[in-house]
């Protein structure tokens, strides 16, 4: 008795800084609300996290970057998606991104990005809110 | 044929995640597509890998996609993780340790998570075992945590099945016995880097050969091997092993189509039986409040429960029952 719809959420840590600290938290708290949360790991492309996330049919991507290369990073993951003809997959973002950063991000497809200030249930809360499994 | 089926056939990456995910949440549409796969399956070779958590069967699939796709074959990988039971959610980290094979189009890896549905997990691993056959791997490699019956069950579906343990893990040795001892094709001793691989070993041995009468006479019997798959050792001879498995089938059972043997079919067509009448039957109850109806009747003492059987499978059958239905007229 199965037919029922799970979110499926794909946690990513692109870039070159060697902590997954948060990205592991994060994905705790997912699977706590019920999420499946493909984690894939650390120094991640844009390229591989897209690639994975297709492949394993998840209805959002959040990434999370503390070196300060998502300006770069999270819009080249939204454009690799867009090429793939991919635009169903909700793109989020986390870690001490810089209030002018946020707007930027968003205006190119970012969802959401979620910053040191929130809680884990603002966050899960949203995704709940956001994120529809397919 | 639907387009779907046509997609996932050429090999399209998108319709053939998107129709795990359909089979994973037990959408009964898939089933139409299935039996157009069907046809297109039976050509890829399946191995089975199950172990206890953290033994290192990640880091061997790992270590196996990079030779396989030396010699140009292509692979799909089923990672299962177990389904948290409080909050029905998981975290699926297998993928971390083949990161590396992300961007190879000959690799297609998907996690999935045991869920806990009845039946479920045999089910939509060997539905989702056909599909990545019917888009054209060569091999199927399915990881699961050996632990609860169905993890077991899933791995016993494989062309080969492959056992995984660690060094010093004897009390385990002795749960692996009770359960699983007899479906290992192949028993590993991972990270045989650390102390104690020798015991481990000899341990494997004891049990193994005492069931020596199964493999008399030309049957096959499990090799034991020191691995340490985070350094690639010992995993080439592994993966020998694995061919000289799959010739044994080939020269003892119709080849490759050793997963369409007549006992096999058998019990799988006898489980997806089980799981079809549950999902139309007691679903259909449920949802009509028939089910609920008949709890109560029992709860209150109105009702046996052999009876109140009787009351909802047969006419959800259409078959009536041979003497007068009891205690119908509560229901
Ligand atoms: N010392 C040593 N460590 C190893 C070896 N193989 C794997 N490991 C380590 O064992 C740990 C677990 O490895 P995984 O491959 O994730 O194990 P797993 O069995 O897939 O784990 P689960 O999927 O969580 O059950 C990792 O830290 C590996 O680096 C080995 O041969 N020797
Ligand atoms: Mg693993």
């Amino acid at each position: 008795m199965g037919n029922k719809r799970h979110i499926r959420v794909m946690v990513a840590k692109p870039g070159l800084d060697g902590h997954d600290r948060g990205a592991r938290i994060i994905a705790r708290a997912y699977r706590d609300a019920g999420f499946e949360v493909v984690y894939s790991g650390l120094h991640q492309t844009p390229e591989e996290i897209v690639e994975a996330a297709i492949q394993e049919d998840v209805d959002m991507i959040g990434l999370s970057s503390l070196a300060g290369a998502h300006n770069y990073l999270f819009p080249r993951t939204v454009e690799l998606l867009r090429e793939k003809g991919v635009d169903d997959i909700v793109v989020c973002g986390g870690g001490i991104i810089p209030d002018e950063d946020i707007l930027a991000l968003k205006e190119v497809g970012i969802k959401e990005i979620f910053t040191p200030g929130t809680t884990l249930d603002e966050v899960v809360k949203w995704v709940e809110e956001n994120v529809k499994p397919r | 044929m639907s387009s779907v089926a046509e997609k996932v056939i050429a090999g399209d990456i998108r319709a053939v995640a998107r129709l795990i995910r359909d089979i994973d949440d037990g959408m009964p549409e898939v089933r139409e597509i299935l039996k157009e796969l069907y046809p297109s399956t039976g050509k890829a070779y399946v191995i089975g890998i199950t172990g206890a958590p953290g033994v290192g069967k990640s880091t061997l699939v790992d270590q196996m996609l990079n030779h396989i796709r030396k010699d140009d074959k292509t692979v799909g990988v089923l990672a299962v993780d177990p389904t948290s039971p409080f909050s029905g959610g998981a975290i699926l980290g297998d993928r971390v340790r083949m990161q590396r094979h992300s961007m190879d189009e000959g690799v297609f890896i998907r996690s999935m998570a045991t869920r806990g549905h009845f039946g479920g997990l045999t089910q939509s691993t060997r539905s989702a075992i056909d599909v990545l056959d019917a888009m054209g791997k060569d091999y199927i490699i399915v990881e699961t945590v050996g632990v609860g019956q169905d993890e077991v069950d899933v791995v016993k579906s494989a062309h080969t099945t492959v056992i995984v343990v660690i060094p010093g893990m004897g009390d385990d040795i002795q749960a692996i016995k009770a359960g699983i001892l007899e479906t290992g094709d192949i028993f590993l001793i991972n990270k045989a880097d650390r102390e104690g691989s020798d015991k481990t070993m000899s341990d494997l041995r004891l049990m193994i050969d005492m069931d020596k009468k199964k493999y008399e006479g030309g049957k096959w019997k499990p090799p034991i091997l020191k691995v340490q798959a985070v350094f690639d050792a010992g995993v080439m001879e592994f993966l020998e092993e694995i061919e000289k498995h799959r010739q044994y089938l080939i020269e003892t059972s119709d080849g490759l189509q050793f997963r369409r043997k007549r006992n096999r079919v058998q019990d799988e067509l006898t489980e997806m039986v089980k799981n079809r009448l549950i999902e139309e039957v007691l679903e259909n109850l449920t949802e009509t409040g028939e089910f609920d109806r008949a709890v109560d009747s029992i709860v209150e003492g109105k009702l046996d429960p052999y009876s109140a059987c009787d009351n909802l499978v047969l006419p959800a059958l259409g078959v009536s029952s041979g003497g007068p239905v009891k205690g119908s007229e509560v229901l």
